[in-house]
């Protein structure tokens, strides 16, 4: 691995005006989007720049959603693994449920803005949809959410919250109607609704401006960390660790780290029933370098260039691809990306359910998967934090039905 | 950069005094005989431009008519390799009619697009359409196609401003492709007194011919759109045809190629009268 003390100082700089991070990353669109995201990446460039917007955004995140959350020291657990102090970043107490909510209130007062008047946006596990669909019933817009059949099926309660909200829900048959077809039915709408639709994407993934743009508005997660843990420890962690479908929850936590030189930053992929199948997600440990979705990224593809369906026991995780910042991280070997099965995630989930009463989501238990294999190997004075992403309601039927079947006890 | 088959067919199509035809089939659907036969019969059936689509698993910018020829095409097996095999098999018997092959720079990308632009020459081939290669990344695969002599068509679209328009023009070469509607493919009702507007104001940007496509489904329609533009671009009616004349478990008939054929002379009569 790089040594992480020699990179550039450009690690977190990225990216450039034409929305590379490395060769990761660009406009990879049709003609029609094209100019609407020269004008989006525009509005964005002002709205960064507008103290009116940061301040009406700050607002919100303290009155609406209930920021800042809570860095919390996990004292049964780190009891329990007998290593390094466990910190969990407890976004999953955020309204909602899930870090999502932060992205989603910058991108309608984005909207708003620009004059826009109808939201759309893609979901996998229902977390962002039903974000998405928060931030329009709070702002008056109305709200259509494409969602993968075989994930309006898994996922039922978060589809019904999204109705409850307002939103309305396609189910989308094509391929094997998971998040990736979600996302191809989302650009579908937009290239025909391209006048009054704002699409909303859930992950730093897409087009530049979207990547850079859901990063800067998931970073609050990292920067609220920075703070915490100076209160609590005085000093950094040692580690930071987050799960990645996307990436958008693990690039909020690691972008205020990435020039910190002395600070460990695992990313946990879903490896499915196991990366030497080819049922999982680990788009970074076991894909190639593509263009998909308008970005060049890491991608799960065939010799022939063909994208392949992901696997995994979470939904939210479910996606060929992944973020391009994170493809960049991992070529400079500045963030170190690793993988958890759906077994291992499993017994994350029951783990921390029975050590902090607290139920996760089964994309966060990823994260808690690694560091039930870190934290035992660590000093009792070193320090990790791990992002809790998303609350676990949404996974019980899941979760119960693999339980039944009795595939842990194997 | 030298002149291609397209320039030849286009200037043709002026001396005779007709809207060229360009005509869209998928590669491998429903099964690679049955696309090469269509392939084949499509000039004498009145294709003056052949757009050969490659199969992507992601086809972001098209409808439910070519979603589901690529989805029977990657069925079937369909790979970039029997692609360039159709097309060679086709030059055997045809040097003349242009083809142009499209789709996504994902299955591009991963040969290396310079390998790709070089392999698809030899093969005989004379444009690309790559949907999601805008010209703000030209230097990926737009000018490496220009320098192996193989044209890159460019989409203008309706959002296409006349500020962006002549971004949009700089490298492109063979004709401008107008997309008529925002949208995918095969949908949205196309409305031939805009399109004539919107045609219009790009001839008044370049020298290139003007095909437009995106909704083109009858003679009439052809004939409308053909009055205005140098050709006219038909795709979705005809991979419909193709899935119509399907037996019930998906395979090829004997009606499957005249299915096809028989749309393309109807077309190929609005071409014609478009400039009667």
């Amino acid at each position: 691995m790089t040594d992480p003390t020699s990179l550039p100082n450009s690690v977190s700089q990225g990216p450039d005006d034409r929305g590379f991070f490395g060769i990761y990353g660009g406009r990879f669109v049709s003609e029609t989007l094209m100019p609407l995201i020269l004008d989006l990446d525009a509005a964005y460039r002002q709205a960064k720049e507008d103290p009116a917007f940061h301040a009406e955004l700050a607002d919100l995140h303290k009155n609406y959603v209930g920021r800042q959350s809570p860095l919390y020291f996990a004292e049964r657990l780190t009891e329990h693994l007998g290593g390094a102090k466990i910190y969990l970043k407890r976004e999953e107490l955020n309204h909602t449920g899930s870090h999502k909510i932060n992205n989603c209130l910058g991108q309608i007062l984005l909207a708003k803005r620009m004059g826009k008047t109808r939201i759309i946006a893609e979901t996998g596990a229902g977390q962002h949809g039903v974000a998405t669909a928060t931030v329009c019933a709070r702002f008056g817009f109305p709200c259509e959410v494409y969602m993968g059949a075989t994930d309006v099926e898994r996922q039922a309660p978060n589809v019904f919250r999204m109705n409850l909200l307002g939103g309305v829900v396609h189910p989308v048959t094509a391929g094997a109607g998971t998040l990736k077809d979600a996302m191809n039915e989302a650009l579908r709408d937009w290239v025909t609704n391209v006048e009054d639709t704002y699409y909303i994407i859930g992950t730093a993934a897409g087009p530049h401006p979207y990547p850079m743009m859901v990063r800067d508005f998931q970073s609050i997660i990292g920067q609220e960390v920075k703070e915490q843990i100076m209160a609590a420890e005085g000093r950094l962690p040692d580690m930071l660790c987050a799960c990645l479908g996307g990436g958008s929850n693990a690039i909020g936590l690691f972008h205020p780290f990435l020039e910190d030189k002395d600070v460990q930053i695992v990313g946990v992929e879903a490896a499915g029933y196991g990366l030497d199948t080819d049922k999982h997600c680990a788009s970074l440990n076991a894909g190639k370098p593509g263009v998909l979705h308008g970005n060049r990224t890491y991608l799960l593809q065939d010799p022939d260039g063909q994208i392949l369906e992901g696997h995994s026991i979470s939904a939210g995780l479910d996606y060929p691809g992944i973020g391009p910042e994170h493809s960049y991280l991992r070529d400079t070997g500045r963030v170190e990306y690793v993988s958890a099965t759906d077994t291992e995630a499993l017994e994350a989930f029951q783990l921390l359910c029975l050590t902090e009463g607290i139920i996760p989501a089964l994309e966060s238990s990823h994260a808690i998967a690694e560091v039930i294999k870190r934290a035992p190997t660590m000093d009792k004075d070193q320090i990790i934090v791990v992002n809790l992403s998303g609350r676990g309601d949404k996974d019980v039927n899941t979760v119960s039905k693999f339980l039944g079947k009795g595939s842990l006890a194997e | 950069m030298e002149k291609t088959r397209i320039d030849t067919r286009f200037a043709a199509c002026k001396a005779e005094n007709r809207a060229a035809l360009v005509g869209f089939i998928t590669a491998g659907d429903p099964d690679l005989d049955t696309s090469l036969e269509i392939f084949k019969a499509l000039p004498k059936a009145g294709v003056d431009v052949i757009e050969l689509g490659m199969p992507f698993s992601d086809p972001m910018a098209e409808g439910v008519p070519i979603q589901l020829a690529t989805q029977r095409a990657l069925a079937g097996g369909h790979t970039m390799a029997k692609t360039f095999d159709m097309v060679r098999a086709f030059r055997k018997e045809d040097n003349e009619t242009p083809i142009i092959l499209m789709g996504y720079y994902n299955p591009i990308y991963i040969r290396d697009p310079k390998v790709f632009v070089k392999d698809a020459r030899e093969a005989g081939v004379d444009g690309l359409i790559v949907v999601d290669v805008p010209p703000e990344h030209d230097d990926e695969l737009c000018l490496p196609a220009r320098d192996a002599g193989v044209n890159f068509i460019r989409l203008a679209t309706p959002t296409t401003d006349e500020k962006r328009l002549p971004k949009v023009l700089a490298n492109t070469s063979g004709f401008v492709y107008y997309v008529s509607v925002t949208g995918i493919t095969g949908t949205g009702a196309l409305d031939a007194d805009k399109v004539a507007i919107a045609v219009k104001r790009i001839k008044e940007h370049t020298e290139l011919p003007v095909a437009v496509g995106f909704g083109v489904k009858t003679p009439e329609q052809a004939e409308a759109v053909g009055r205005n533009a140098d050709g006219v671009v038909v795709g979705s009616v005809l991979v419909n045809a193709i899935r119509d004349s399907l037996d019930g478990e998906g395979k090829a008939t004997e009606k499957t190629v005249a299915a096809v054929t028989d749309i393309v002379k109807g077309l190929a009569e609005g071409c014609k009268r478009a400039k009667a």
